[in-house]
C-alpha cells in the first residue's frame, strides 16, 4: 500500500471514528455537572478518616494503593528494559573512551550555559525535595517531585558537569536507589498485612490534617515514591546519553 | 461548557492516530501517539469536573466541606501521566535498537527487512 493510498483509508477510517465519538459524546450530560454523589464523597472522607489534605494523592497512595504498587513495578520494569535494550548492544569500555572525550570538548559550552545550570540545579534539587515530602498537602507528590529531581541531574549534564556527576558514579547509585525505592513501596505495603491484616492498611499513625507528619502511609509512600522515580527517570536519561555520547564520538 | 470537552478529546485522539499512520519516522509515531494517549487526560479531567468546585486540595482558604472537583479521576490521570512516560521510554530504546540493526527510522522501509 503507498503511502497516498494509506493515507486516503486511514482519513475515511478516521473520519467515521471521528463521527462516532461525536454521535457519542452529543447525548452526553455537559461537563461541570457530574451526575451521582460519590465524587463529591472521596474528598472530605480522605480528610477525615485519613488526615489527608490532598485527597488526589490519597486516592493514589491510599485508596487505590494496591494500583500505586502495581505501577511502580511498571516503571521499574520500564526503566529495567530500557536499560537492558541499550546495554546489549554496547561496550562498556567504549562509553568510558566517549565520556572522557566528552569532558576534553567540555571547553567548548558555552559560559551563559555553564552559569544558568549551576546557578539553577540547587534551587531544583530543593523545590524537587519540597514537592516530595509535602505531597499530602500541596499539589505534587511523590511522582512529581521525583521528575523535577531526574532534571536536576540532567541540568548538570547540560551545564557540562559530567565530571561532577562521573564521581558519584551515577549508574550503581541510581541502580540501588531504584531497587530500594520499589521494594520500600512493597514492604510498606506488606507492613499493611503485618499490622493490620491487609494489604497497603495505612497502619501509621494519622495525625491533623495540614501538619507535615499527617495522613500515615500516604506521606510515607511518597517519599518512597519519590525515590523509585527520581532512580528510574536518572536510569533512562543516563542510558540515553551514554547512547548519545557514542554517537557523538 | 457544554460538551466541549469530550469533542476535544476525540479530535485528539483522531489527529494522533492520523500522524501515527501517516508518520515516517519512528519517533514521530512515538510523539504522535503520546498526543492520542493525551486525549485521555482531557477526557478524565472533563468527566471529575465541577463547575464551580475548588482542586480536591483542602488548605487553608478551601476547608473540608467545601465543593471539590472529583479526586479519583485526576489520580487515574496521573496514573495515565506515568505510563505514558515509560511506554515511550521503552519505544524509544527500542527505535535506537531498531537504527542500529537495520540503518533506518522509516517505518515503511521497515517493514521490508527482515533478520
Amino acid at each position: 500500500m503507498s503511502r497516498a493510498v494509506r493515507a486516503g483509508v486511514a482519513v475515511a477510517a478516521l473520519a467515521v471514528l471521528g463521527a462516532l465519538i461525536v454521535w457519542a459524546v452529543s447525548d452526553l450530560r455537559g461537563v461541570g455537572h457530574p451526575p451521582g454523589v460519590n465524587s463529591a464523597r472521596v474528598a472530605p472522607i480522605l480528610a477525615h478518616e485519613r488526615q489527608a489534605a490532598n485527597a488526589v494523592n490519597g486516592v493514589t497512595f491510599d485508596m487505590r494503593g494496591s494500583d500505586t504498587l502495581g505501577e511502580e513495578m511498571i516503571l521499574f520494569a520500564a526503566a529495567l528494559g530500557v536499560s537492558v535494550l541499550l546495554r546489549a548492544a554496547r561496550d562498556p569500555r567504549e562509553v568510558q573512551v566517549a565520556a572522557e572525550d566528552d569532558v576534553n570538548r567540555r571547553g567548548a559550552i558555552s559560559g551563559a550555559l555553564r552559569a544558568s545550570a549551576a546557578t539553577l540545579v540547587g534551587p531544583m534539587i530543593v523545590f524537587g525535595l519540597y514537592v516530595v515530602t509535602h505531597g499530602q498537602l500541596t499539589p505534587g507528590g511523590g511522582f512529581q517531585g521525583g521528575v523535577i529531581l531526574a532534571a536536576a541531574l540532567l541540568l548538570t549534564y547540560a551545564g557540562g558537569q559530567v565530571l561532577a556527576v562521573q564521581r558519584t558514579d551515577p549508574v550503581a547509585l541510581v541502580e540501588v536507589s531504584e531497587a530500594v525505592g520499589a521494594l520500600a513501596f512493597a514492604l510498606v505495603a506488606l507492613g499493611g498485612v503485618v499490622f493490620a491484616g491487609v494489604l497497603m492498611a495505612n497502619f501509621l499513625p494519622f495525625g491533623e490534617i495540614g501538619a507535615l507528619l499527617s495522613s500515615g502511609t500516604i506521606a510515607l509512600l511518597s517519599v518512597v515514591t519519590g525515590v523509585e522515580v527520581t532512580a528510574a527517570l536518572a536510569l533512562i536519561l543516563t542510558e540515553f546519553l551514554d547512547q548519545t555520547l557514542l554517537r557523538d564520538a | 461548557m457544554g460538551v466541549a470537552p469530550y469533542i476535544v478529546a476525540g479530535w485528539l485522539l483522531v489527529v494522533g492516530l492520523y500522524g501515527a499512520i501517516t508518520s515516517r519516522h519512528l519517533v514521530c509515531m512515538v510523539l504522535c501517539l503520546a498526543v492520542a494517549q493525551a486525549s485521555t487526560y482531557v477526557l478524565l479531567l472533563a468527566v471529575g469536573y465541577k463547575t464551580g468546585a475548588a482542586a480536591p486540595i483542602y488548605s487553608t482558604t478551601v476547608m473540608p466541606g467545601a465543593p471539590v472537583v472529583d479526586p479519583v479521576v485526576q489520580a487515574l490521570a496521573l496514573t495515565d501521566v506515568v505510563v505514558e512516560a515509560t511506554v515511550s521510554a521503552v519505544l524509544l530504546a527500542l527505535i535506537v535498537r531498531a537504527g542500529q540493526r537495520f540503518r533506518t527510522t522509516d517505518p515503511d522501509e521497515l517493514g521490508e527487512l527482515h533478520g
